[in-house]
């Protein structure tokens, strides 16, 4: 059997193993390529950085641990980022396991809080109730966005820890989804970013920006720029983000706190794979080609 | 049996004692976290007050466990590298868990859906003093009897279990069916469709910020070929020939290449889950990640 007929023949596992060897060699090496965030990504990163302090944004986790990979890195910078900006988060969850990402969000940040304080001597206050609420999940997507509308209390009277909504500090500046200043979603699909756009961002008159899996991206592309502030699509954008973070805020520079950017040396690497195979099938197949045509 | 199944056995079975010494190795000297249940030490930091309750700094207290980090850690790798061996072929782990994780994930959707949205939504507002225990600052509050209809509509929508009286449950999908419709339909027609439509309508030469400028122009011009070849592509009335059928072939490359890019896009994604994985076994479990 010649060289080219070996290769094309090759076993589909042999192909799921050198896949794995690209994508562990990185990890186990800490292999890192450096990030040059886009416009889009700097233009979304500015939407947060321009608000005035104390602004009311609504984060929606709208994801499950299946999708944690690409998504949690974005979930973490922004939270970061609303924090040393002094804006108050409002947290919910349309997807149930939504509320469970948003907690492991929350003890990320306070361990980079505990780590400022320790370092520097800063301490940056994150007190539940009076930076940020985590409002829990709801079921119902399109129908659950559209309560909110009008009356967020009516849809959630109580916190994720049953507390009143009532008796919540900031929970009084808010009354409906018109009266935040940003929503940003985190979506891994349906109910996600669209029902956002088409259901509370739209008809409140509310900026929105989103980070969605690299899946979803190119169906959310279309909303930007008039009815999407920005988008992250995918885990490329999410360590962008991460960049610019570490660059406008040096505690976060540290690469190994930004997951983003560590995984971004696998993924790389991968894509050079696949594009080696690609090649490779295209030779093959011509190879071919040729030589059937030649033996007619 | 034939001799390669047998000899492919023979390699697999050798591969996986020498995986398992190398586990046991790196447990034994310490090199990754063990499975069993071991006493951990935190370090808790509250604040130290004097004998007038002044607060005068921090007080260190070291609070010991036991700790089940390591076990849960194994158990996940299990199942990530169960799920991991249908690469290889279908087998008994691969459909472990799998019906783990559906019967699991579908345990804890219910509890969820219960305890975050039928006691606050529906038991707290129909029936306050009785959820009083488990909802802080509800009791006392007048029940809102009109709460009955979405309870009489869920109980409606279970009866689907009875061969006798599920067709009663029809009633609550008609519901459900005919509210959706409408609050789709209104709001698809205004965010997606005369939305979009806008969205396409740009100017040909784009001048952001009062300055002439070529990227957003080329932009511009890509979207209103774009989209105009795209619609010919998709317009049967007239045969495609001439001017009319080379507009057509140029819709049909934007759709080409607009696949490509969701194509490309999809395996960055599902590469990125990969990532995720290989980062826990390598890392969490392992714990090689940064050998280098």
């Amino acid at each position: 059997m010649k060289l080219y007929e070996k290769i094309r023949d090759i076993d589909r596992r042999i192909i799921f193993l050198l896949m794995g060897l690209a994508v562990a060699l990185p990890l186990i090496f800490t292999l890192r390529f450096p990030e040059f965030p886009t416009p889009m990504v700097k233009g979304l990163f500015n939407t947060i950085e321009k608000l005035p302090e104390g602004s009311k944004i609504l984060m929606s986790f709208d994801y499950d641990p299946a999708s944690e990979p690409e998504l949690q890195p974005m979930a973490t910078a922004w939270f970061r980022h609303c924090v040393e900006r002094g804006h108050k988060v409002y947290i919910t969850a349309l997807w149930p396991i939504g509320q469970d990402m948003a907690r492991q969000t929350i003890q990320n940040v306070k361990k980079d809080m505990v780590r400022k304080k320790e370092e520097t001597g800063i301490d940056l206050p994150l007190v539940y109730g009076i930076d940020y609420v985590n409002l829990g999940y709801k079921s119902g997507g399109a129908g659950v966005i559209n309560v909110m509308l009008t009356d967020i209390e009516k849809m959630f009277p109580v916190d994720v820890g049953n507390k009143a909504v009532s008796s919540i500090p900031m929970m009084k500046k808010v009354k409906n989804l018109r009266d935040f200043d940003l929503i940003v979603n985190i979506s891994a699909g349906s109910p996600g970013l669209k029902e956002w756009i088409q259901f509370g961002a739209d008809p409140a008159g509310v900026p929105i920006v989103g980070g969605s899996t690299a899946v979803q991206a190119p169906l959310l592309y279309p909303y930007y720029p008039t009815q999407l502030s920005g988008i992250l699509g995918g885990l490329k954008s999410a360590a962008e983000y991460e960049k610019l973070l570490g660059d406008h805020y040096p505690q976060y520079s540290d690469i190994g706190q930004c997951k983003g950017r560590v995984r971004m040396g696998a993924q790389a690497v991968a894509h050079m794979v696949i594009m080696l195979f690609i090649i490779i099938g295209n030779i093959t197949y011509f190879i071919d080609r040729r030589r059937s045509r030649g033996s007619l | 049996m034939t001799g390669k199944p047998k000899t492919l056995t023979i390699a697999w079975s050798i591969l996986g004692i020498c995986f398992l010494a190398f586990l046991l190795i790196r447990v034994l000297t310490g090199g990754m976290i063990a499975p069993w249940p071991y006493q951990e030490t935190v370090e808790v930091k509250s604040p130290a007050t004097n004998q007038f309750g002044v607060e005068i700094g921090e007080e260190v207290t070291q609070n010991t466990h036991t700790t089940y980090k390591g076990f849960w850690t194994w158990v996940g790798a299990f199942f990530t590298l169960c799920i991991m061996s249908f690469l290889y072929d279908d087998n008994p782990f691969y459909k472990l868990a799998e019906h783990i994780f559906v019967g699991v994930s579908a345990a804890y959707w219910m509890v969820l859906g219960f305890w975050n949205v039928l006691v606050p939504n529906l038991f707290g507002k129909l029936t306050p003093n009785l959820v009083s225990g488990v909802i802080e600052g509800v009791g006392g509050n007048k029940p809102q009897l009109f709460y009955i209809i979405p309870l009489a509509l869920g109980i409606l929508l279970l009866l689907r279990l009875s061969s006798k009286f599920g067709i009663y449950s029809r009633w609550s999908l008609a519901f459900i069916v005919g509210t959706t419709a409408g609050l789709y339909f209104v709001q698809y027609l205004k965010s997606d469709f005369m939305s979009q439509i806008s969205s396409s309508i740009v100017p040909f030469i784009a001048m952001p910020d009062g300055k002439f400028s070529l990227a957003a122009t080329l932009g511009n011009w890509v979207i209103f070929v774009g989209v105009l070849c795209g619609l010919i592509y998709f317009f049967f009335s007239k045969e495609h020939s001439g001017a009319f059928g080379m507009a057509s072939r140029v819709g049909i490359w934007i759709l080409m290449v607009s696949f490509g890019a969701s194509f490309g896009f999809t395996v960055m994604g599902r590469i990125a889950l990969l990532v995720g994985r290989m980062e826990y076994i390598l890392g969490d479990w392992l714990n090689l990640m940064g050998a280098g």
